[in-house]
């Protein structure tokens, strides 16, 4: 009698483990998928703060979208900038936000006005820009910066086909990783590549109209 | 006593139970024309230490070890095999893009002078998939060369 009570008992358990440990998967699925819920909110508050203007139009027509900052280039640079400034801020944790940010502002890049060789170019740098955005989204500093590398020459590629409203500045600094070149609004230099440790290494090396 | 028993029994069981549970296996016999041994003039040392330090996770064809088929091992090697493929596959070298295939070289570079790859639970069974300090450069020595050539 004992026996069949040892007998029930472990095959009870044996379906509980695989019950709990099957359950255990896909709760960490759902988990994932609030987490990045969270971010996304997070994200958006972000692109209200920075494109306050083109909230709202969400649904509405494409041409609006692109005028008012969602899906345009002005918005990808505006949420590279912010990232840049949090690196040479070495921010860590800030930077992760905005690396989430920026690829979805990449991801949302509408490319239907330009041409079809353009078109193929663009589709290649932001795919390739939203992996390095994905992996700052992701990484420790050292590596985030590693990344900010590529990046930066994704956007100028970017920069050269769709323009900008706005004078951007090209920064090198010849110190990091066999010398490196950044983006930025203003002529100072203030590098995202060391940050505090040598904030004002670098030159401006060309001004892009 | 009878508790102690009761408990290693459960675990037992557990084990046990959790050796039926499915995993994909990342096995395929067909290289296609796309791997990067095939698009680029891959010299031999480079191509070995390659096949052996990386294909493991960033192909299609996993170099099974005998202890995989243990759970809950095979879980842990499915989802590193998993995430090696998504950011790098060898065996679609030639679908990528000129852009991505420098920024993947890249980033080939930053992780073998860091020491992050091949990862550290990896060497530590596959002995022979660790770099010495003489490999690790003529590898990047390479790979840089092929950057500059694309």
């Amino acid at each position: 009698m004992s026996k069949l009570k040892l007998v029930l008992g472990v095959v009870a358990i044996t379906f509980i483990t695989l019950t709990a440990v099957s359950c255990k998967d896909a709760k960490n699925e759902k988990n994932n998928s609030t987490d990045h819920h969270s971010e996304m909110n997070m994200d958006e508050d972000h692109s209200k703060m920075k494109h306050d203007n083109s909230d709202g139009h969400h649904d509405g027509e494409k041409k609006e979208m692109a005028m008012n900052g969602n899906g345009t280039s002005q918005a990808i640079l505006n949420d590279y900038f912010s990232l840049k400034d949090a690196l040479v801020a070495d921010d860590n944790a800030k930077a992760k936000n905005l690396g989430a940010v920026l690829a979805t502002s990449l991801g949302s890049l509408d490319i239907s006005k330009y041409s079809e060789e353009e078109k193929s170019e663009l589709k290649e740098i932001v795919e390739d820009a939203v992996e390095h955005a994905e992996h700052i989204s992701e990484s420790e500093m050292d590596h985030q910066r590693e990344h900010f590398k590529t990046l930066s020459k994704d956007i100028t590629d970017m920069v050269a086909i769709t323009g900008t409203k706005a004078t951007l500045y090209e920064q090198f600094c010849p110190m990091y990783d066999g010398g490196s070149t950044w983006l930025s609004m203003s002529k100072d230099i203030k590098n995202p590549y060391y940050g505090g440790k040598m904030l004002t290494c670098g030159k401006v090396q060309k001004e892009i109209n | 006593m009878k508790i102690v028993k009761i408990i290693a029994l459960i675990l037992v069981v557990a084990f046990v139970g959790i050796q039926f549970m499915p995993t994909e296996r990342n096995k395929n016999d067909i290289v296609p024309p796309t791997d990067f041994m095939l698009v680029n003039d891959v010299p031999n040392d480079i191509k070995n230490k390659l096949q052996i330090s990386c294909y493991d996770c960033h192909s299609n064809n996993t170099q099974y070890p005998w202890y995989n088929k243990v759970q809950p091992v095979a879980w842990f090697l499915e989802n590193h095999i998993k995430n090696g493929k998504a950011e790098l596959n060898f065996n679609e070298w030639g679908d990528y893009s000129n852009r991505r295939k420098k920024s993947k070289l890249t980033s080939i570079i930053n992780q073998i002078e860091d020491g992050e790859m091949p990862l550290a639970s990896y060497t530590f069974i596959h002995k022979d998939a660790a770099f010495s300090k003489a490999e690790k450069r003529e590898l990047i020595q390479w790979v840089e060369q092929l950057k500059d050539s694309i």
